[in-house]
């Protein structure tokens, strides 16, 4: 039973068929638990799907970097969906003009809290610098988010592992914690989800509105670039 | 859908291409989310289309509401960073909690604020433009 076992899985473990199925059922696995508990926030599909394949990597003793070889199809079309985005940021563009100062100014604050907050907790409660420095840039989009902190002195993939989480984190408790504040405009929603948890978050939002989908486009994209060019600048200043 | 996929590739390779051309730190996606915002935007102004291209909105809208999924296999490598996190698993994750909340809560309350006080402005402003009644008359019929 064992050999005939591994007869079948020496070659199917290296297809990258194998995982990019795997990644998908875990997925979908995951929606259908976040249903099952009433469409709950805290039952995050991402954070499903990644745990299962987590565990099937540690199990069946595959690298990353073979899982990846068939993950990198889906990985891909991050590129595509984040261009996408300018679809309900150009049908509410009207909406966004009007708000154009509220927009930069609470995008403005929520960064540098961001940053800040970020780089001094760590430091506080006696962290590393390269820690500290990899948090720094965590909120923002991980393209933009690795690049920084690989320029400031972080480590890329801690700060990508870092904004995965911090996203995952900020879709499942935003919404219930700004209705707590009495919030329950969809354009703050949309921006403070774009601005604190870029694409994980604002995926949470475009399921539920167009216009909160909108400002959290304009959310990953604006504080990306306020960004990569104000955190360096502030590190330059730290040292 | 070949269409809006030719649509939302060519942007993004274009933002690329903008991205090396001008030694810019943002990646191409993002440049090519803006570029592809313009567009629309001066295809609306232009023609007074206010819809999406036919082929373009199904596309971007199936692919925004399963963002989620795209983001699985880069979160599967967190496993690789395991170990530094359990080193400093303290000051990471009450940083990452913090800070996180903090944003959050601070991003949506300004916009909250500022929103409030912009619609407050803008009622303020219009109701100057309406004619109020004279004073005389206003004290010949007081309020019941």
């Amino acid at each position: 039973m064992t050999t005939a076992l591994n007869a079948l899985w020496t070659p199917l473990s290296s297809t990258p068929l194998l995982w990019l199925v795997v990644t998908l059922a875990a997925y979908v696995a995951g929606r259908w638990v976040q249903s099952l508990c009433g469409g709950s926030p805290y039952a995050s599909p991402v954070l499903i799907a990644i745990i299962l394949v987590g565990c099937g990597l540690v199990v069946t003793g595959t690298s990353y970097t073979t899982y990846f070889a068939g993950a990198q199809f889906i990985n891909f079309l991050l590129g595509p969906v984040t261009v996408a985005l300018a679809v309900p940021l150009a049908e509410n563009f009207g909406l966004v003009w009007r708000n154009l100062t509220s927009i930069g100014l609470a995008l403005l604050a929520g960064s540098l809290t961001s940053v800040i907050s970020g780089i001094g907790l760590v430091w506080a409660l006696g962290g590393t610098r390269d820690v500290a420095l990899s948090m720094a840039p965590k909120a923002v989009t991980t393209p933009i988010a690795m690049a920084v902190s690989e320029q400031i002195g972080g480590v890329p993939a801690l700060t990508a592992a870092l904004a995965i989480l911090g996203g995952i984190l900020a879709a499942i408790i935003g919404r219930q914690m700004l209705r707590q504040f009495q919030i329950e405009d969809l354009r703050a929603h949309g921006l403070a989800a774009g601005v604190a948890g870029s694409g994980i978050a604002a995926a949470q939002i475009a399921a539920i509105d167009e216009t909160g989908a909108a400002f959290a486009a304009l959310g990953i994209g604006l504080n990306g670039v306020l960004t990569a060019i104000f955190v360096p600048v502030l590190i330059a200043l730290w040292r | 859908m070949p269409v809006a996929l030719l649509i939302l590739a060519g942007c993004e390779l274009l933002g690329e291409v903008i991205r090396a051309a001008c030694h810019l730190p943002i990646p191409g996606p993002v440049i090519g989310m803006f570029v592809l915002a313009a567009a629309l935007g001066l295809r609306t102004g232009l023609t007074g289309q206010k819809k999406t291209p036919a082929p373009l909105k199904p596309a971007a809208e199936t692919l925004i509401a399963n963002m989620g999924l795209l983001f699985v296999p880069a979160g599967v490598g967190i496993i690789a960073q395991f170990g530094l996190i359990r080193h400093q698993w303290l000051p990471i994750s009450a940083a990452l909690l913090g800070s996180t909340v903090l944003s959050l809560g601070v991003t949506g309350l300004v916009m909250h604020k500022l929103l409030l006080l912009n619609h407050r402005r803008l009622a303020a402003r219009a109701g100057t433009i309406q004619p109020h009644p004279p004073a005389d008359c206003a004290n010949r019929n007081p309020l019941p």
